[in-house]
C-alpha cells in the first residue's frame, strides 16, 4: 500500500470517494499524479454488502445528524434525514441505482431558455454543450452504460412492463428500460445482472459500476494512491498567499491529523461539500473558503418530484428486477404551455417491503388509507419523478451552531422553500402517472410527498460569472486557485438527469485540467 | 421476539401475551400458538394501550397480534434506555385513557388525529413502519420474497413472469441473458 508523508506537499489530496473523488483519483494517478484520497466511511465489498435493507441502510448511509428548515414537506416528513447519501468508500456510487440519462441541451442554457423567472437564480453553464458531450460519451464508455456505444438495454421486468404499456397508451413515445452503468453481459471486469432488484443496497454481483470496485482498486494498483479510509475532513488550510495547504482531519481513531497538499479537491456531496468550505473560514477568508461570492451553500438543488405508487388488483412483484430499469423521456422538454418551465423524467422505482412506509409515503398518512396501499404490495407499481428544480439563492446550506457533530463542529442545515415552479411541475407529473397507471387498469393512485434528497447538486456552482457562483469551468473555485469542486456540489443548474453521469463527466475533465495545469506548474 | 410457550416476567414490568391465530404463516414458526412478551419498562396497560395505537396507525387486520408486539418489544428495549422516551410514551398512554385499547376503530382513529402532531404519536408511527414490515411474519404476509442473490436473483425466477399485459419489443428493452 503507497504511504504519503504528511508532510509532502506535492500530492493532490482529495476529500470523498464517490462518482466524483473516485474517478478523479484514478484519473490522476494513472497520469502519475501522487493523490492522497480521505474517505469518512469504512470499506465494503461484494461480500460484506448486507442484503437486510434496514442493515443495509445502516452499512452505507451518512447518519451523521443535518438539519432541515424552510416550506419544503422533506422538513416535515424527514426532519432527521433530509438527504439521504452515503458514508462508505465509493460513496453514493454504492447505493445509486445505475441511471444515466444526460443533461439536455437547453438544461445547459436554462436562464438563457426560460428567461428571468422571478425568485429562481438560474444561470447558464460556463461549458458548451458540444464539450460536455464529449465527456459524455467518454464516461459512458467508461461505465458501460446500456443502450449506448451499441451495448443492449435491460431486458424489461413485470414492473416496467405495466410502467411500458400505461405510457404507450397515454401517447408517450420515448419510453425504454433506462440508460443504465448496469451489466447486461460481463464487461469492465464486472458481473452481470441477474434482476435482484438490491440495487440500492449495493450490488453484489459487481453488475452496477460504483467507483468502489473500478477507479479506487484501479488508483491503488498505480501505485501512487494513498487510500485513507475512516477519515474526516474537518478543514482545509490555507497560507498567507490564500492557497490552500493543507486538510486538517480525523481519523479512525478520532485522532486530528493534518496532510499537506500541492491541491485540493472537495468531493464530499453537495451538502458536506459546501459545510466543508464554511467549515474553513479564517481571518483572511470570515464567511469560508471560495465564498468572496457569499454563493457557497447557496443554490442548493434536488430533483422535483416524489414517487407515485400504481395500485393494481392484479400480482405485479414489483421488487424482483433491476430497481430503476425504466423511463419516459417525452416530458423532458421545456414547453411553457404546461404551466412550469423545464421539464422532467418519470422513471421506474419500486421499494423493498420495510423501505415502503418509511421513504415511500408522507408521514400524514396512516391508518386505512396507508394500510390499503401496504396490503397491495404484491399488485403495486411505481414511478420516481425527476424534474428539473430551480435554483434559489435562499435554498441553502449553512452552519447550525445549535446541533454539533462527533467531533463539536457545527452541521449542515438545509433550508429549502420550493418555488411554485416545482410545485406545477410536480402537479403535472402526478396527473400524468395517474393517467398513465389508469390506463392499464390502476384501482387507485397514490403520490408520496418530496423525499429525502438523493440528487443533491449546485451548493458550489461552476459560472462564468465569479459573482454567480464559486468555481469556473473546470471546477477550480473562482477565488483559490489550487481549490476544486469535483463534485455534484459543481453542477451550474440540475437539469432533469440523475446527477451521477454529468459527476463523472466533468471528473474526466477536471483530471485532464488539473495534470495539464500540473505539468505546466500553473498550480 | 422470542416465541415462548411459557412466560418467565422475572424482573420484568409488564407483559404482553397472546394467541396465534390458526392457520397463520407464524403458527409453523412457533413452538406454540401461545406467546408472551416481558416488558422491561412499559407496564401491561400501557403495552395494550400502545398495541392499540399501532394496530390503528397501521390496521392490517388478519395480521397477527405477535407482529404488532415485536414493534412494542421495540419501544419498550429504546424505553428502557432513554428516560425521556418512557416519559413520552406513559404520557401519551395516559392521555389516551385506558378505554381506548377496547375502543372501535373510528373512535380511536379519532383519538390519534387529536395526537397527530405530537412527539408522542410520531414516535409509535416511527416505530410501528420501522418495525412492523421488516420480520419475517411481514414478509411473509405482505407476500414480499426479499433478497435474492442467494437464490441467483430473480433472473429465472420470476422477475419477468407477468402475462396480463402486453410484451415489451426488444428496441425498448433488451434480451433477457442467457436467452437469445
Amino acid at each position: 500500500m503507497t504511504r504519503i508523508s504528511q508532510d509532502d506537499s506535492g500530492a493532490v489530496v482529495i476529500i470523498g470517494s464517490g462518482a466524483g473523488g473516485g474517478t478523479l483519483a484514478h484519473e490522476l494517478t494513472r497520469r502519475g499524479i501522487k493523490v492522497v484520497l480521505l474517505e469518512a466511511g469504512a470499506r465494503q465489498s461484494l461480500a460484506s454488502f448486507s442484503q437486510v435493507p434496514g442493515d443495509a441502510f445502516a452499512q452505507l448511509t451518512w447518519l451523521e445528524p443535518r438539519t432541515i428548515s424552510g416550506t419544503t414537506t422533506v422538513a416535515q416528513d424527514y426532519p432527521t434525514l433530509p438527504s439521504w447519501t452515503c458514508k462508505t468508500l465509493g460513496g453514493t456510487t454504492v447505493h445509486w441505482t445505475g441511471a444515466t440519462p444526460r443533461i439536455r441541451p437547453w438544461e445547459v442554457r436554462s436562464r438563457s431558455t426560460y428567461g428571468a423567472i422571478p425568485g429562481a437564480s438560474l444561470i447558464d453553464w460556463p461549458i458548451e454543450y458540444a464539450e460536455l458531450e464529449h465527456y459524455y460519451q467518454l464516461a459512458e464508455k467508461r461505465m458501460v452504460v446500456t443502450r449506448r456505444n451499441g451495448n443492449p438495454g435491460l431486458p424489461a421486468s413485470n414492473h416496467f412492463k405495466v410502467m411500458y404499456n400505461g405510457a404507450k397508451r397515454i401517447g408517450y413515445k420515448r419510453v425504454h428500460t433506462n440508460y443504465m452503468a448496469i451489466n447486461t453481459r460481463p464487461a469492465d471486469g464486472r458481473g452481470v445482472c441477474i434482476q435482484q432488484g438490491f440495487c440500492v443496497q449495493g450490488c453484489k454481483t459487481g453488475a452496477k459500476w460504483s467507483t468502489l470496485y473500478t477507479e479506487i482498486p484501479r488508483a491503488e494498483a498505480t501505485g501512487n494512491l494513498d487510500l485513507r479510509i475512516q477519515c474526516r475532513a474537518a478543514r482545509i488550510e490555507h497560507g498567507e498567499n490564500g492557497l490552500a495547504t493543507a486538510v486538517v482531519y480525523r481519523d479512525a481513531q478520532g485522532n486530528e491529523q493534518r496532510q499537506k497538499a500541492r491541491i485540493v479537491c472537495v468531493a464530499c456531496n453537495s451538502v458536506e461539500t459546501a459545510r466543508l468550505l464554511l467549515l474553513s473560514e479564517s481571518a483572511k477568508f470570515p464567511h469560508g473558503l471560495a465564498n468572496s461570492s457569499d454563493q457557497v451553500g447557496r443554490n442548493y438543488c434536488s430533483h422535483t418530484g416524489g414517487f407515485v405508487w400504481g395500485i393494481f388488483d392484479k400480482p405485479i412483484n414489483f421488487w424482483r428486477g433491476t430497481t430503476l430499469a425504466g423511463i419516459i423521456e417525452d416530458e423532458t422538454k421545456h414547453d411553457p404551455k404546461r404551466g412550469f418551465a423545464g421539464g422532467y423524467h418519470l422513471e421506474l422505482a419500486a421499494l423493498d417491503l420495510p423501505s415502503l412506509p418509511l421513504a415511500g409515503l408522507p408521514s400524514t398518512m396512516w391508518g386505512r388509507d396507508f394500510a390499503f396501499v401496504m396490503e397491495h404490495y404484491r399488485s403495486m407499481a411505481g414511478m420516481f419523478i425527476n424534474g428539473e428544480d430551480l435554483p434559489r439563492a435562499t435554498n441553502r446550506i449553512t452552519l447550525n451552531p445549535k446541533v454539533k457533530d462527533a467531533f463539536g463542529l457545527p452541521v449542515a442545515n438545509i433550508h429549502v422553500d420550493d418555488h411554485e415552479n416545482n410545485a406545477a411541475m410536480r402537479a403535472h407529473a402526478q396527473r400524468q402517472s395517474k393517467a398513465l397507471y389508469e390506463a392499464v387498469g390502476a384501482i387507485r393512485v397514490v403520490n408520496s410527498r418530496q423525499t429525502p434528497a438523493t440528487h443533491n447538486m449546485c451548493t458550489a456552482r461552476m459560472s462564468k460569472d465569479p459573482g454567480d457562483g464559486v468555481a469556473n469551468a473546470h471546477g477550480q473555485t473562482h477565488d483559490i486557485a489550487n481549490l476544486f469542486i469535483s463534485d455534484g456540489s459543481a453542477l451550474s443548474t440540475p437539469g432533469s438527469a440523475n446527477p451521477t453521469l454529468t459527476i463523472v463527466a466533468l471528473a474526466l475533465r477536471q483530471a485532464q485540467f488539473i495534470a495539464a495545469q500540473m505539468a505546466a506548474h500553473s498550480i | 421476539m422470542t416465541l415462548i410457550p411459557r412466560r418467565d416476567f422475572l424482573g420484568a414490568s409488564g407483559v404482553l401475551t397472546g394467541l396465534i391465530a390458526a392457520g397463520s404463516p407464524l403458527a409453523l414458526l412457533a413452538p406454540s400458538r401461545a406467546w408472551a412478551i416481558d416488558l422491561k419498562a412499559l407496564s401491561s396497560t400501557e403495552g395494550a394501550t400502545l398495541m392499540a395505537v399501532a394496530r390503528t396507525i397501521a390496521p392490517h387486520d388478519k395480521l397477527d397480534d405477535a407482529a404488532y408486539a415485536l414493534v412494542i418489544q421495540s419501544l419498550d428495549a429504546d424505553a428502557a434506555k432513554d428516560a425521556q422516551l418512557l416519559r413520552t410514551l406513559r404520557d401519551g398512554s395516559r392521555q389516551l385513557g385506558a378505554a381506548f385499547a377496547s375502543a372501535a376503530e373510528s373512535a380511536r382513529v379519532q383519538s390519534l388525529k387529536a395526537v397527530e402532531t405530537t412527539a408522542f404519536f410520531q414516535t409509535v408511527r416511527a416505530k410501528t413502519l420501522g418495525t412492523l414490515y421488516a420480520t419475517p411474519i411481514a414478509y411473509a404476509y405482505f407476500g414480499y420474497e426479499g433478497e435474492a442473490f442467494s437464490k441467483g436473483g430473480y433472473l429465472l425466477r420470476g422477475f419477468n413472469d407477468l402475462h396480463w399485459l402486453p410484451e415489451v419489443p426488444l428496441e425498448d428493452s433488451g434480451p433477457v441473458p442467457g436467452q437469445s
